[in-house]
């Protein structure tokens, strides 16, 4: 089936587009032209809309507010976004970054969607078809009543200094596809942990929230005894994906050790 | 198939031509152009040997529609020498046996001009960074990043 490209200058236009069979949106190809070489024929059609807003990233009153456009790069090099940069670089090689975008990587198949991890423990919004899902709802929807919808861009609180953190586990480095990858958003108050949200990819067919660890933490001090309790229950509501990177069984043996050396770094 | 003007300019020199819609650039390139320097490796992204300068910036032309590219400035390596004068990246990895079989050689050179001309004195890690996204099968790796090291050093020396 040949392929084609539409391009509009507004994500209004390229909607109406995407209503037809066999269309898909276009980000920066990484994922879907990818699809396209492999032989992927359920869709024809690549729509793409080219609004500049939408690699804008602006940051205001503590929130960041990333256009679903801008590259891993352009984010990793954002003077703003410091914090947020070892998750942008994780995401593929250095060609990879200059054309991945922060709209395509929320689809990301596991095991990649490293990003969309970190999106995920920052509590980030997703505006999409003119309105906005908290990102967790919207992971579990992609693909289905979004379907022909346009993500025009992510927001989220800026998280205080050190308060976040990120690693990706691979076994090809620096650059390779995730083993596992934790993002954790951890506040503490005199030495208490007083909030944690902690995500994790690969552990499921999207990215989840670690809910059973995060209650754990709640309270604890950030010592090795202090997070045994959300150690032990790290593992609770995943179910781990066994692909040509890793068995589901060893990214369940490896992330208890990878957690706790997240969240004791 | 439907077909689109494309107009580009290619290591220099303006192309004009009628490119399927939705051939990748890798296609266009070795197919309709005749420049055969970048690779179709694993048409995945995972590998590096497609890797051309689109407007200054390290990309994948496996991974890029080619319509997506009207109006760009594209480099690739095959555009590199000069009248027949091998650039300096080419000569070091001549010189450094870095390149065995050459089919990630293309990619390698470009992903390393990418760093130069952002980085003139990359240090070692800024090196293996760059070339991260190029597998090689060959070579161990290790002469590619001396002969990066080497062509930076040349560079800044005739510079100097």
């Amino acid at each position: 089936m040949p392929l084609t490209l539409q391009t509009f200058s507004t994500v209004k236009d390229a909607s109406v587009a995407l209503k037809a069979a066999g269309t898909c949106y276009l980000g920066g190809g990484t994922l879907l032209v990818r699809r396209a070489n492999e032989g992927d024929i359920s869709f024809s059609t690549f729509v793409r809309a080219i609004d500049p807003s939408l690699s804008a990233v602006d940051i205001a009153d503590g929130r960041a507010r990333i256009g679903a456009s801008a590259t891993m790069a352009a984010i990793a090099r954002h003077p703003d976004l410091v914090f947020l940069s070892r998750a942008a670089r994780a995401v593929g090689g250095p060609a990879i970054r200059n054309m991945a975008t922060a709209g395509g990587n929320l689809f990301a198949p596991t095991p990649y969607g490293d990003f969309a991890v970190a999106l995920l423990a920052l509590d980030a919004h997703v505006s999409i078809g003119g309105g906005e899902r908290p990102i967790e709802a919207f992971l579990s929807e992609r693909g289905g009543i979004h379907a022909g919808a346009i993500v025009t861009a992510v927001s989220f609180a800026i998280p205080g200094n050190d308060d976040f953190r990120f690693l990706k586990v691979s076994r090809v480095k620096p650059k390779g596809v995730s083993v596992l990858s934790i993002a954790a958003v951890l506040k503490e108050e005199g030495g208490i942990i007083s909030s944690a949200r902690i995500a994790y990819g690969c552990m499921a067919d999207r990215p989840i929230r670690a809910k059973a660890a995060e209650a754990a933490l709640i309270g604890r001090e950030r010592t090795k005894e202090g997070i045994a309790p959300a150690l032990a229950a790290a593992l609770e509501g995943t179910a781990a994906v066994t692909d040509a990177i890793a068995s589901a069984w060893y990214r369940s043996e490896v992330l208890p050790v990878h957690l706790r050396r997240l969240l004791l770094g | 198939m439907a077909k689109v003007p494309v107009r580009f300019t290619l290591n220099g020199s303006e192309k004009e031509e009628f490119i399927e819609s939705g051939a990748t650039l890798l296609r266009a390139l070795r197919d309709k152009i005749g420049d055969t320097s970048p690779k179709g490796g694993c048409h995945q992204g995972a590998c590096g040997t497609c890797s051309v300068i689109i407007d200054g910036e390290l990309r994948l032309s496996c991974l890029t529609l080619a319509e997506t590219c009207d109006g760009a400035d594209i480099r690739t390596a095959g555009g590199l020498a000069e009248s027949g004068v091998l650039h300096p990246l080419q000569r070091a990895f001549a010189e450094a046996f870095a390149t065995q079989c050459g089919f990630c050689t293309p990619g390698m050179i470009i992903a390393a001009k990418a760093l130069l001309d952002g980085n003139p004195n990359p240090t070692r890690a800024d090196v293996v960074e760059a070339i991260s996204g190029n597998i090689c099968r060959c070579t161990g790796y290790e002469p590619i990043i001396q002969a990066v090291l080497i062509a930076a050093r040349a560079t800044s020396l005739s510079a100097a």
